[in-house]
């Protein structure tokens, strides 16, 4: 349904932008329907920056973005407004989603300008208490109420609940939960894993790998800026390849494990990886049954080799400018 | 004993009237102990942190005592509180890496926050450079300005730079929120190592992350609403919790194994009460599935097993 394909950003920085910064490099990920696929990775990795693009709240540098078939890499203003009816975000922070002067159903009534204005209102009343029965809101307890009144969770379900009024085929969620009790943030975990069930396509973008691991049915691991890894979630997490990925994942804090025992588990794995490169081994094997011109033809080593079915990797190199560790 | 908390009590004053964010809190964190608070936002950690350090304009104290190694500390008393902030006790606040002075070299802001314990620089600065090289920086990064390092970086020198007068008791206020995981394992590392070089007697260290606390702590307590539930072993509050509201907070969290297919976890019903005039009995009673008649008088935080305590009729 979306298709990333080689998407670039690059961002001006430093004095009259003298600088330029690199924040997403070459990115190809697709998200079907009724599909969840995170995107992990840490702080400065172009998670974000990938979901705002999907969102066009920022253009892209390079590469295209199709969605339903049809290009949407650049669209004018009318062309965003049909987007938006078919693609919405909900970020990070519920409580400066919303303004706090006004009451929550404020956020719907603008909705219902911009988009519904021959709705009737009690046709209109009858939507919106079943978008918030979709995400388990009483809306006796929601409506009329300021963004103060209610909790972080709450407010949550209800900016999807504003997002499901439009009749949306793919949201892009992130780091929705982060900002969340760990009482609360499951019950929206679910709520994700439901909507899918429903036939809408989640990016669900996020540094936590817990929740990632959770509610996801694809994962793809980034670093600053380069997918180094992808592939079906059970994959990805019981069989790390990229040296970052399992970095990533023996950082993770355990409730049952303890770092010690984690790391004794990766030093195994790192010692029968150590100096390969399965990307660059794939692509020699490949140039044996093609032809030395074929694998001399992927110059730039962005792209990914299937590892086993379903699970991608990509150069075992770390930063886009370190050299490979098998020498490639 | 080093840290021992005796029915405190902390009120915020408000218009409509006090709200009881922290409400007959007893407990005692051993000599070289490192003890996680955990709860939900608004169950008063952080006040319960800030408390034994010092008391904004807003917070009243209204009873109870807390005693550093055998020593009452006047947490009342602003003035007096001054002799012990920093050299007895020490406290990391939340977001503590964002607000260091931008405009002040890190070296340079440790100097003047020495000078405004009468601690010359000079002298502890063979000392501030050894430990700066055991959390893995160089003692380059005290040319450094703040924005010159990453987010982990600049909590580990806060963490240096808050113990470098080895006090008796160390407050980590959310210290690992707001980091990457790889930073966040250097930095929980960081504070355990302190505690074995003895740097720092024994710790608090508050968070949300209740996983965090199972790498580093000793014990963990679980606050709920201004009252404490549940104190134990790290390993036995993860695996055999008694009080229901630990049960079912373990349970709403997702592990890196778990998926949603093979199990569904559920949260927790039902938000915490209000602090302003908290019902009486059992605070948890309204989300609590083993809610009866005898929870509407408070239970007591007792002693069921060597080292753990809970605060619940339904256990005993």
């Amino acid at each position: 349904m979306l298709t990333l394909d080689r998407l670039d950003k690059v961002y001006r920085t430093g004095t009259f932008g003298t600088s330029d910064l690199h924040a997403v490099r070459q990115v190809t990920l697709d998200v079907q329907r009724g599909e969840v696929v995170s995107l992990i990775g840490e702080s400065g990795s172009g998670k974000s920056t990938i979901g705002k693009m999907v969102l066009h709240l920022l253009d892209s540098s390079g590469g295209t973005i199709t969605f339903d078939g049809r290009d949407v890499t650049h669209l004018g203003f009318r062309a965003r407004r049909e987007y938006y009816r078919k693609v919405q975000g909900v970020f990070q922070d519920p409580f400066s989603s919303f303004n706090p002067i006004f009451k929550v159903d404020r956020t719907f009534e603008t909705l219902r300008r911009s988009y519904f204005p021959r709705v009737s209102s009690s046709d209109w009343r009858g939507r919106l208490e079943e978008a918030l029965a979709a995400v388990s809101l009483e809306p006796g307890d929601i409506l009329g109420k300021f963004p103060h009144q209610l909790s972080g969770g709450q407010l949550q379900r209800l900016l999807i609940a504003r997002a499901l009024l439009l009749d949306i085929e793919l949201l892009v969620a992130d780091e929705i939960i982060s900002m969340l009790d760990a009482s609360t943030r499951i019950d929206v975990l679910n709520l994700l894993v439901e909507l899918k069930s429903r036939g809408l396509g989640i990016l669900f973008v996020t540094h936590d790998l817990s929740l990632g691991n959770y509610v996801s049915d694809r994962v793809v691991i980034l670093y600053k800026g380069r997918v180094v890894e992808r592939g079906v979630t059970a994959a990805v997490f019981d069989d790390p390849l990229h040296p970052y990925t399992r970095d990533l994942l023996a950082s993770v804090p355990h409730l049952d494990r303890t770092w010690e025992d984690v790391e004794a588990e990766e030093a195994e794995r790192s010692a029968a990886l150590a100096g390969r490169c399965l990307y660059h081994e794939a692509l020699a094997a490949q140039g044996r049954a093609l032809g030395e011109e074929a694998s001399a033809a992927d110059g730039d080593d962005v792209g990914l080799v299937e590892h086993s079915p379903g699970h991608f990797v990509g150069c075992f190199r770390l930063a886009a400018g370190d050299p490979c560790p098998a020498g490639a | 004993m080093a840290l021992s908390v005796t029915d405190l009590r902390v009120y915020y004053r408000t218009l409509k009237g006090d709200v009881k964010a922290l409400d007959g809190v007893t407990f005692d964190v051993a000599d070289g102990e490192i003890m996680g608070i955990a709860g939900e936002s608004g169950c008063g950690k952080t006040t319960l942190g800030k408390a034994l350090i010092r008391l904004d304009n807003r917070m009243r104290h209204a009873g109870g005592t807390v005693a550093l190694d055998g020593e009452k500390l006047p947490i009342a008393d602003d003035a007096a509180m001054r002799r012990h902030r920093y050299r007895e006790v020490s406290l990391i606040p939340q977001y503590a890496m964002s607000a260091m002075n931008p405009t002040r070299k890190i070296g340079k802001m440790i100097r003047d926050l020495l000078a405004a314990h009468g601690v010359r620089y000079a002298e502890v600065l063979p000392e501030l450079e050894r430990r700066l090289a055991l959390v893995g920086l160089d003692a380059e990064v005290l040319k450094r300005y703040p924005i010159e390092l990453s987010g982990g970086m600049k909590q580990r020198v806060v963490l240096v730079l808050s113990t470098l007068l080895n006090p008796s008791l160390l407050i980590g206020d959310e210290v690992t929120s707001a980091l990457d995981v790889s930073s966040q394992k250097a930095v929980a590392r960081a504070l355990v190592e302190f505690r074995d070089h003895g740097f720092v007697r024994s710790m608090v260290v508050i968070t949300h992350d209740i996983s965090v606390l199972f790498q580093v702590a000793d014990t963990i307590l679980v606050m709920y609403a201004g009252h404490l539930a549940e104190k134990a072993p790290a390993r036995t509050i993860i695996d055999e919790p008694l009080h229901p509201y630990t049960k079912m907070l373990i349970g709403a969290l997702p592990q890196v194994g778990d998926r949603y297919d093979e199990q569904q976890l559920s949260g927790i019903e039902g938000r915490p009460p209000s602090l302003l005039n908290p019902p009486t009995g059992c605070r948890f009673r309204d989300r609590c599935p083993l809610a009866h008649d005898r929870c509407a008088e408070a239970p007591p935080f007792r002693e069921v097993a060597e080292g753990h305590q809970v605060a619940c009729w339904a256990v005993s």
